[in-house]
């Protein structure tokens, strides 16, 4: 494989005076999972938003490796492509998993709006193909019917998970998926969020500002202050050797905590 | 109120009422319809002496199309004769004098309210409905700007997982008028409140099909011969309302019938909806058989 | 033997008699006059006329009495009325600087050049039924006003314009070309809406609804630090400027209300704060109006003021489609129309799923 799957360059954003992130530049590989590490306000959401094609950056590139057409920028794709694209190949998991989630519609039909979007017309395949998801997100099965609402919220998240991967995307935006839960939900979380990274060769690019979410998922990390990515690199490395002296305020304030 | 009679047809209103710029700018509205088939047009729709939500999307539709030799029929549920209807055709015949009928092969332009008549069309008639609300993604999708855009960009998936929910809670799609359907294979319209039963009708229908929404201000059309087929699921396919009777009048066993309160100790009878159909068969001798009292579930 | 209902001509017409002979009432009684109604109810005749859209104190007097009273009937009557009017010309913009004020208040100074005029309002007296009214003739006489020491004076600079000259108060400015406004009577409402769309939409919308959402801002829900400016009612000319002529005519002049909201603003990267504007303009005296339609003005610039819109009267699409009472009463009101077919393909599903339901229980 000598693409990568996705490439970012010169990447920038402002809101108005105030810096969103400058100069980004990374690539990611398929299978690899990388996080993005910082406090609020360093810029890693708004950097997540530019490379998921969810916010058009002032400046870079942003390109994604297409099953068809190889390296395309998307942002000069067309809307409609673009949004297919993040309706199949891309996943996006929101911190709060009712940003993601239709409410109003049961868990099944939530897992197979993906599949319907891109015209699957058989009620009793769609219906197998949730099951499947849902066996494999660890909920349920028995619940397809159920309302979002009536699950926890560390369920509702498998939910989300599901729902993005059941058109097997290559690529998984995630910002903070585990932040809204409590502390004991989260690993069992972060356990599958692995598990299916691994087993389905999933890339992704996690925000968090936890560096534990950072050690347990990530091949490798980037750290961000104000807007720039100070330092990157392997996740074990950076965390167990930081070399810039920020990273190392973080990773000492983390190991007090 | 002018109430109007046929002599006032050119007293201080122009034909039809409108005025020629309007007619105009409904008519463009039209042929871009028709060149779109199923795509909501928007158009300047203009206040009528009737209510919004009573029928001016389709006044107007017709006002812009009909012409002095025209033969108009107006139906409302099906019959030429509830308020509605009578109010209707009483507005054109008072502002154009043409001839109206009840008979639905004498007309050349029918405009209906929640029915397609039995009797089926011929190439050279236009059938005007009137809409409602237009946007068949409007339930899922409040925002006008949004469903606009799942439009054009055909995203109509959310249309579907309505009908999923459906199924898982009903075990079937309980959706019974108003049926959503996808014309020339490309645009999601709503065919008005007709019952589903109704559907099979607009498909390949050799009639132009207009639709006129007022109030909410839209037009969209279905051009002869055009194919338009309701969403279903593979294995849920779509399916219409039967009944296991006959009308009580003329002994018809495929039109959509009406359910009639005939005392209060649960009587029913069951007669044609489509007035004029019902009418032509008994004239024709199909007397009804003894009604039939089949046990229901 | 059940026998199909006919005769709905028949029927509609005998409702149209009676409609008739309730409108009007007792016939010792002696009839409305449209004179009555324009003079002693102007404040009726305003509301008419400006959410029908149309400028004609006689016409709206008649349709009221046509009404029985009902505004939004009556309203409805003007519109459908003014559909079939030709248009002659477009006005050149109003110049409500230039008005013959009769009132003239602002909220935000205690006194300013011009002075306040109180003018003819509800806003002193005290709500007590007055029974000297209820005689058929209460004695005109008492009721006259005299004269001021001195008349209104020339110069009464808008508030708006002294703010503004400080540079407190942000300028109004057309967006870029000065495009015609689009003609909401003529052009389906377009979605983002632009600022000169909004307002025709709130100058026709239904005063209640308006009142609402501006009442609803007033409570947090989009709280936007309401002043009022300066509230102005008087005539203002109207003038045209005929092809042939060249130059501007005055063809009279119309009453109006005009309201300038005072709004606080925080001030964004590189930008100063300055106070913001929301806008309120309705024929008559209906002041009400005016201040309700400035809040929910200023309400629905949150997106181009950058701030965060989550409440009911910054939400542009559910303000402006649900503010025309004419389209809301006529889809409401049409529930009474027949829908017994639609009803009956209900029945017949509902009929089939409590047959499975209990076939299922059966079988249990």
């Amino acid at each position: 494989m000598t693409t990568p799957l996705l490439s970012v360059e010169g990447l920038g954003k402002r809101y108005g005076a105030q810096v969103g992130c400058l100069d980004v530049e990374f690539e990611l590989w398929p299978g690899e999972v990388l996080a993005i590490a910082g406090e609020s306000g360093s810029g890693k959401t708004t950097l997540l938003d530019c490379v998921s094609g969810r916010m058009q950056p002032d400046a870079g590139r942003v390109e994604f490796n297409t099953r068809h057409e190889g390296m395309q920028d998307i942002y000069r794709m067309s809307e409609p492509r673009r949004r297919l694209l993040a309706r199949t190949d891309w996943g996006y998991v929101h911190q709060n998993p009712r940003d993601g989630l239709r409410i109003g519609v049961s868990a099944g039909a939530n897992v197979g709006e993906r599949l319907m979007a891109v015209g699957a017309r058989h009620y009793g395949r769609i219906r197998d193909t949730t099951r499947d998801w849902m066996g494999k997100v660890e909920l349920d099965t028995a619940r397809i019917d159920d309302l979002p609402a009536t699950f926890s919220g560390g369920m509702q998240q498998r939910l989300q998970i599901a729902r993005n991967l059941v058109t097997h995307p290559r690529l998984m935006f995630m910002d903070e998926p585990t932040a809204s839960l409590d502390v004991s939900v989260q690993a069992r979380l972060l356990d599958l969020l692995r598990g299916l990274t691994r087993e389905l060769s999933l890339a992704a690019i996690v925000v968090t500002h936890d560096l534990a979410v950072a050690r347990l998922l990530a091949h490798r990390l980037m750290i961000m202050k104000e807007g720039r990515v100070v330092e990157s690199g392997l996740t074990d490395q950076v965390l167990d050797d930081p070399q810039h002296p920020y990273t190392q305020l973080l990773v000492s304030s983390v190991l007090q905590a | 109120m002018n109430h109007g009679t046929a002599a006032d047809a050119t007293a201080g209103y122009n034909f039809a009422y409108l005025d020629e710029q309007t007619k105009r700018m409904i008519r463009r509205a039209i042929l871009k319809a028709v060149a779109i088939p199923g795509y909501q047009v928007p158009f300047g729709s203009r206040e009528m002496p009737l209510p919004y939500g009573w029928g001016t999307g389709g006044i107007q539709v017709t006002a812009a199309v009909i012409g002095p030799h025209d033969v108009l029929k107006v139906i409302d549920q099906g019959s030429d004769d509830t308020t509605n209807a009578v109010n209707i055709r009483r507005f054109f015949r008072a502002t154009t004098g043409v001839a109206t009928t009840e008979r639905t092969t004498e007309a050349t332009l029918i405009q209906t309210r929640h029915r397609i008549p039995e009797t089926p069309l011929a190439e050279g008639q236009i059938l005007v409905y009137q809409v409602p609300i237009p946007e068949p993604l409007r339930w899922l999708e409040p925002s006008e700007a949004e469903t606009r855009r799942m439009h054009a960009l055909a995203e109509y998936g959310l249309m579907h997982v309505k009908l999923y929910e459906d199924i898982s809670r009903h075990g079937k799609i309980a959706t019974t008028y108003d049926y959503p359907v996808r014309v020339n294979g490309r645009y999601l319209m709503r065919p008005s409140p007709i019952p589903k039963f109704d559907n099979p009708k607009m498909d390949r229908n050799p009639a132009l099909q207009l639709f006129g929404a007022g109030r909410e201000k839209r037009i969209y059309a279905v051009p002869p011969h055009t194919p338009v087929k309701s969403l279903d699921f593979e294995d849920h396919p779509f399916e219409v309302q039967t009944w296991d009777r006959c009308c009580a009048f003329c002994g018809a066993t495929d039109s959509f019938l009406d359910e009639i309160v005939t005392d209060d100790r649960g009587g029913r009878m069951f007669v044609c909806s489509d007035t004029d159909y019902c009418r032509g068969r008994r004239e024709q001798a199909h007397a009804a058989p003894a009604p039939v009292e089949k046990a229901t579930a | 033997m059940y026998v199909a209902v006919k005769g709905g001509e028949t029927a509609i017409e005998n409702s149209w008699k009676l409609l008739a002979e309730t409108r009007r009432g007792d016939p010792a009684v002696p009839e409305l006059s449209l004179a009555q109604i324009a003079g002693q109810m102007p404040l009726a005749v305003a509301r008419v006329m400006g959410e029908g859209s149309l400028y004609d104190p006689g016409l709206a007097a008649l349709a009221i009495k046509q009404a029985s009273g009902d505004l939004v009937e009556a309203i409805f009557l003007l519109r459908a009325y003014r559909t079939t009017l030709p248009r002659i010309a477009v006005s050149l913009p109003l110049d409500t600087s230039r008005m013959a004020l009769r009132r003239r208040i602002s909220a935000t100074f205690k006194d300013l050049p011009g002075g306040q005029i109180l003018g003819p309002t509800y806003d002193y007296t005290q709500r007590l039924l007055d029974f000297s009214l209820a005689a058929d003739e209460s004695g005109a006489q008492a009721t006259r006003a005299g004269s001021a020491a001195e008349p209104v004076p020339d110069a009464m600079p808008r508030v708006a314009d002294l703010l503004g000259d400080e540079g407190l108060l942000e300028a109004e400015i057309p967006p870029a070309g000065d495009p015609e406004p689009a003609d909401l009577t003529r052009e389906p409402l377009d979605f983002p809406a632009a600022r000169a769309a909004r307002l025709q939409n709130l100058a026709r919308g239904d005063e209640g609804f308006l009142l609402a959402l501006g009442y609803s801002t007033q409570r947090g829900y989009a709280w936007n630090h309401p002043f009022s400016g300066e509230i102005r009612m008087g005539e203002a000319a109207v003038e045209i400027v005929p092809e042939e002529l060249g130059f501007a005519i005055d063809i009279g002049e119309i009453t109006v209300t005009e309201c300038q909201m005072v709004n606080q603003f925080a001030g964004a990267a590189g930008k100063p704060p300055q106070f913001t504007r929301g806008y309120g303009l309705v024929f008559g005296a209906s002041e009400r109006k005016a201040m309700a339609m400035a809040l929910v003005d200023r309400a629905l610039r949150a997106r181009e003021l950058s701030e965060s819109a989550g409440s009911p009267a910054q939400d542009e699409e559910f303000v402006l489609y649900h503010s025309d009472n004419v389209e809301a009463s006529g889809f409401v009101q049409h529930l009474k129309l027949p829908h017994y077919v639609d009803f009956q393909s209900e029945l017949e599903l509902i009929r089939k799923l409590r047959a499975a339901a209990g076939a299922k229980d059966e079988a249990a």
